[in-house]
C-alpha cells in the first residue's frame, strides 16, 4: 500500500524527466475533488489511452458528472501513461494513480474503463498491471476493485471477457447508478466477491461473462451459450435513456495543449440513415434529439465555465437534426460576435451543408469534409449511402466557391463485392473534384483523401461478410497511390496491419483473451498508435495459442452462424440485419427510416420508454402497446 | 488601456509551459468576460504578453503580464473577475495601469531572481566550495544547444543560505534575463553538480529596467 503523499513525492522526482509532464499532474479547472474518507464509494474512470486524447472524451465526462453529483460517491480519472512515464513509474515503484487525489487505482472500489475502440485492449491490461490489480477476473478477491467496462467496443465483450468483471452494455447514464447501488449493498453485507458478480448480473444491461459458458461446434463456431447459474438472463439488452439528460457543461479544462481543445455538445444520439458498414449507426438507435434552446444554452454555459474558444455540435449525422437551420441561426445570434470557432461535423453531402457551414465557420485552416465512403453509385447502393455523383461534385464546387480551398474526402476500400473499377473510381472522383476546384479558385485548390479499409463490424448488416485479404488491400492501395499523384492531392490510408488487428479484436470470441494477454505480455500497447504497432507480436500470440486469425476475418459466414456477440442485444434484430444484407446484394437501398419505419426491432423493445417520451424527441413512430422482448431472443 | 499584472504560478501548473500558460490566460479572460483587445492582421490574437518564459517545473512567485483592453475598466473589478476565473495554481497579486506606449514587456526584463530548494540532503561544505569556485572564476565556458557561451557574466549574484528554524538550506541567485543574454538556473546548478529534477526551483522575482 502506498498513500497519495508518497505517490506525490515520488512523482516530483520523475516528472521533469518525461515529455509533457502536465499530462500526469491533474489540477485542472472544473475537476471535482471530494473528501476521500467521508465518501462511501470510490470510482476511478479510466480512458486507456493518452491524456491528450482521453481528456476530451464526452462519455467519460458524463459518467464523471453523474457519479460526482451523488453525495455518497466520488469519481476520479486516470489515463494511460506514455512509454517514458510508464518506465519511470515502474522503476520508481509508482502505481497508476488518479489525477484528482493521487490515490492508487487499487484503492478504489470500482475501476471503470471506457472502451470506445478495440485497440485499447492491451492498454487496459497494462493499466491493471501498473495498478497491481490481478489481470484476470477470476484471480481477484474481495480486496480488489471491481473492474467494469463500457463503450461502443463492448457490444462484443467476449475478447475481453477474462479481464473485465462486468460490462455495461449501451448508454451509461443510468446503469452506473445501479452498479454503485449494488456495490454498496454488497460491500456492507460482507459477502464474497462471487455474490457481487451475481447481483451485478441481475441489473438490466450488465453482462457478467463468468455467469455464462459458451459451447462450440467442431468448426470452431458457436453452438450455444450456457448459463452457469439458472437465473442468469439472456440476452443482455442494451440500456438506453428515454430522454437525453442535460449535457455536461462543466468540462474539465486541460492545462496543456491536447488534441481536441474544445467543448462538445451532443445535439442528438442515434442515426436513421442505416449505412450498412456503420457500427455506431446500428448500436446507438433510436434517435433522440435535444431541443435547440437546450443545445444553445448548454453551449453558452460551457463556454462560460471553460473559456474554450471552440465548440463542436456532436452527432452521427448533423444534417438530420430536425431543427438544424434554427440551431445554426440561434448560434449565430447568440455567439456571432464572440470570435468562437464552431464546428458541425458529419454533414450530409449537399449544398445545404455548405450554406450551413458558411454561416458558422471562419474557415481558418480547416477543410470542407465530405464522406462519400464509395465512389461509384453501384457501391453506394450496396453500402446504403446513396448519393448521386453529380451531388458530390456540386457540393465540392459549392465549398470551393464559398472560400474553402481544401476538400477533405473520406472513402473506404474493401466494401463487399468491390471491384477494381470501384477503386479506380475513387481516384477518378478525387481528380475530378480537384479539376473543378482549379477551375474555380486556381492553384490554391487542394484535395485531401483519406482511405480507410472496411472492417465488417458486429451488429451490422455486413457482419456476415469477410474482410479483404492483405494482398487485396495492398493492390487496391497501390492503385490509389499510382492514380493520385497530383501535388495538390494528399492521400492517407490505413496500414494493413492496423485493419487486421481491428478486425480480429472486434470480431473475436472468448479465445481472443489469451491472445490479447500474450500480445500484451510481449510488449503490445498503444495499438491505436501507428508508430507503436508491432504486428509480429500479434501474429506470434495467435501462433502460441494455436489460433488461426483468418478464422475471424477471412471467412464468409453461414447465414445461420451464431456469432460470439449474438447474446448482446442492441435492439436491432439479427433477422432485420440479415434482410438488409440480402438487400445490399441486390443493390437495394433502404431510405431514411424517419420516412418509413422498417421495424428494425428497437421500437417494440423500448416501447415503454417511447410511450413515456412521446412526440418529437424520438424519430420512431409513437406507440400505444407495451414493450415486449422478442420471443426468439429468449432461450 | 494597458494593464500590468503580477501573479504567482504553482501547484499542478508548475508542469504547464509558456505557450500553454498563454492559452490559460486567454481562457481565463474569456471566462471572466474581460474584453481583451485583438491584434491586427489576418489572424487576430488577443493582446496578452508575458514578461519572460518560466521554464517547465519552476514555481513562479511574481510573474508579470500585460493585458490590453479596448476600453477603460475598473481595475479592482478586473482583478476580482480574473481571480475568480483563474484555474487552481494562479494567484493574482497586483494590478496597475501603465502607459500604453511603453516598450514591449519582454524587452524591459533585466534580471531574474531564483531560489533553489533540494529534495535530498546536501553536503553543505561540498556545495559551498563548489559555489566559491563558480564565484571566483572569471569565465565559465559551457555549451547549450550546440552553442558555446560564457555563463559567468550572466550570474549577477549567487549565495548559499544555511538552514534556519523555519527555512531549509537554499540557494539564491540573480541571473541576467534580458532577451539577448539569459542565464538559466539549471546551468548554474549543473556547475554545482545538482540535477534540476532533484531540486525545486522558484523564480522569486523579475527585475525590470527603469522605464
Amino acid at each position: 500500500m502506498i498513500d497519495p503523499q508518497q505517490i506525490e513525492s515520488r512523482l516530483e522526482r520523475i516528472l521533469l524527466t518525461v515529455q509533457k509532464p502536465g499530462r500526469y499532474v491533474g489540477g485542472e479547472l472544473n475537476i471535482t475533488v471530494k473528501d476521500w474518507s467521508q465518501t462511501q464509494t470510490h470510482v476511478a474512470f479510466v480512458f486507456p489511452d493518452l491524456y491528450d486524447l482521453g481528456i476530451s472524451n464526452v462519455g467519460l465526462q458524463i459518467l464523471y458528472d453523474q457519479v460526482n453529483q451523488r453525495p455518497d460517491a466520488l469519481a476520479e480519472r486516470a489515463y494511460a501513461p506514455w512509454l517514458d512515464m510508464e518506465a519511470a513509474m515502474r522503476s520508481n515503484q509508482i502505481p497508476l494513480y488518479t489525477l484528482e487525489s493521487k490515490h492508487a487505482l487499487s484503492d478504489f472500489d470500482i475501476i471503470g474503463f471506457t472502451l470506445p475502440y478495440e485497440t485499447l485492449y492491451t492498454n487496459a491490461l497494462n493499466i491493471l498491471d501498473l495498478s497491481s490489480v490481478p489481470l484476470f477476473s477470476h484471480e481477484r478477491d474481495n480486496s480488489h476493485p471491481l473492474v467494469i467496462a463500457g463503450g461502443h467496443a463492448c457490444f462484443n465483450p467476449e475478447p475481453m471477457h477474462a479481464f473485465i468483471d462486468a460490462f455495461a452494455i449501451g448508454e451509461g447514464e443510468e446503469v452506473i447508478h445501479d452498479i454503485i447501488h449494488v456495490h454498496q449493498v454488497w460491500k456492507s453485507s460482507g459477502k464474497h466477491r462471487k455474490d457481487l458478480l451475481l447481483e451485478l448480473g441481475n441489473i438490466p444491461g450488465v453482462y457478467v461473462p463468468s455467469l455464462f459458458v459458451p459451447h462450440y461446434l467442431e468448426d470452431g463456431t458457436l453452438s450455444h451459450i450456457e448459463r452457469s447459474i439458472p437465473n442468469a438472463v439472456l440476452p443482455i439488452i442494451k440500456r438506453i435513456v428515454g430522454k437525453l439528460p442535460p449535457p455536461p457543461t462543466q468540462f474539465i479544462v486541460p492545462n496543456i495543449e491536447v488534441i481536441h481543445d474544445r467543448i462538445s455538445v451532443e445535439i442528438m444520439r442515434g442515426c436513421t440513415r442505416g449505412c450498412r458498414f456503420c457500427h455506431a449507426g446500428s448500436i446507438s438507435r433510436p434517435i433522440r434529439e435535444r431541443s435547440v434552446i437546450e443545445v444553445v444554452d448548454a453551449a453558452e454555459s460551457a463556454i462560460r465555465s471553460t473559456g474554450f474558444q471552440e465548440f463542436s455540435l456532436m452527432s452521427l449525422s448533423s444534417s438530420d437534426y430536425t431543427h438544424i437551420l434554427e440551431l445554426v441561426s440561434a448560434i449565430g445570434e447568440r455567439f456571432g460576435k464572440d470570435r468562437l470557432i464552431i464546428s458541425l461535423p458529419s454533414l450530409r453531402i449537399d449544398t445545404v451543408s455548405v450554406e450551413l457551414m458558411d454561416r458558422l465557420s471562419d474557415r481558418r485552416g480547416t477543410g470542407f469534409t465530405l464522406a462519400p465512403e464509395a465512389a461509384t453509385e453501384r457501391m453506394r447502393r450496396i453500402i446504403n449511402k446513396f448519393i448521386p455523383d453529380e451531388q458530390i461534385i456540386e457540393t465540392a464546387k459549392a465549398a470551393y466557391s464559398h472560400g474553402w480551398t481544401t476538400i477533405k474526402l473520406y472513402f473506404m476500400i474493401g466494401h463487399p463485392s468491390e471491384t477494381i473499377e470501384d477503386v479506380e473510381a475513387i481516384a477518378r472522383l478525387c481528380n475530378m473534384i480537384l479539376t473543378e476546384g482549379r477551375r474555380l479558385i486556381g492553384g490554391r485548390a487542394k484535395v485531401h483523401v483519406s482511405v480507410g479499409t472496411f472492417v465488417p463490424k458486429p451488429h451490422t448488416p455486413f457482419q456476415w461478410v469477410s474482410c479483404d485479404t492483405p494482398l487485396q488491400i495492398e493492390s487496391k492501395q497501390n492503385i490509389l497511390k499510382q492514380k493520385l499523384r497530383d501535388r495538390n492531392i494528399k492521400l492517407t490510408w490505413t496500414a494493413i496491419e492496423d485493419t487486421l488487428l481491428e478486425a480480429w479484436l472486434s470480431r473475436g470470441d472468448r479465445h481472443l483473451s489469451a491472445v490479447i494477454y500474450t500480445a500484451w505480455k510481449n510488449g503490445a500497447k498503444f495499438d491505436a498508435w501507428q508508430d507503436q504497432h508491432r504486428y509480429s507480436i500479434w501474429a506470434e500470440a495467435f501462433a502460441v495459442h494455436g489460433i488461426e486469425p483468418d478464422f475471424y476475418t477471412h471467412r464468409q459466414r453461414r447465414m445461420d452462424e451464431i456469432f460470439p456477440w449474438d447474446h448482446i442485444f442492441p435492439g436491432v434484430r439479427k433477422s432485420y440485419l440479415f434482410q438488409d444484407y440480402r438487400m445490399s446484394l441486390e443493390g437495394l437501398v433502404r431510405l431514411d427510416c424517419r420516412e418509413q419505419c422498417y421495424a428494425c426491432g428497437i421500437l417494440p423493445l423500448f416501447a415503454d420508454l417511447r410511450r413515456q417520451n412521446p412526440g418529437e424527441i424520438w424519430k420512431c413512430p409513437d406507440v400505444s402497446s407495451p414493450a415486449r422482448i422478442p420471443s426468439w431472443r429468449q432461450a | 488601456m494597458r494593464l500590468r499584472i503580477t501573479f504567482s504560478k504553482s501547484g499542478a501548473l508548475r508542469y504547464t509551459g509558456h505557450l500553454d500558460l498563454h492559452r490559460i490566460w486567454e481562457r481565463t479572460c474569456r471566462r471572466a468576460g474581460i474584453p481583451l483587445s485583438y491584434s491586427q492582421g489576418y489572424h487576430p490574437q488577443p493582446r496578452i504578453s508575458l514578461a519572460a518564459a518560466l521554464p517547465l517545473g519552476f514555481i513562479g512567485q511574481a510573474e508579470i503580464m500585460d493585458l490590453w483592453l479596448d476600453q477603460d475598466e475598473d481595475m479592482l473589478e478586473i482583478l476580482k473577475r480574473l481571480q475568480s476565473s483563474a484555474p487552481p495554481g494562479l494567484i493574482l497579486t497586483s494590478i496597475r495601469s501603465i502607459d500604453s506606449h511603453q516598450s514591449a514587456l519582454q524587452t524591459q526584463v533585466q534580471y531574474a531572481d531564483y531560489e533553489v530548494l533540494f529534495l535530498d540532503p546536501v553536503d553543505q561544505q561540498v556545495l559551498s566550495s563548489k559555489l566559491n569556485n563558480v564565484l571566483s572564476s572569471t569565465s565559465i565556458l559551457r555549451q547549450r544547444r550546440a552553442r558555446d557561451y560564457d555563463l559567468r557574466p550572466l550570474i549577477a549574484s549567487l549565495q548559499l543560505n544555511l538552514a534556519t528554524k523555519d527555512h531549509p538550506i537554499s540557494l539564491t541567485m540573480r541571473l541576467s534575463a534580458s532577451p539577448a543574454a539569459t542565464g538559466r538556473p539549471e546551468e548554474v546548478l549543473s556547475e554545482l553538480g545538482i540535477k534540476p529534477e532533484e531540486s525545486r526551483i522558484t523564480r522569486t522575482g523579475l527585475i525590470l529596467k527603469n522605464t
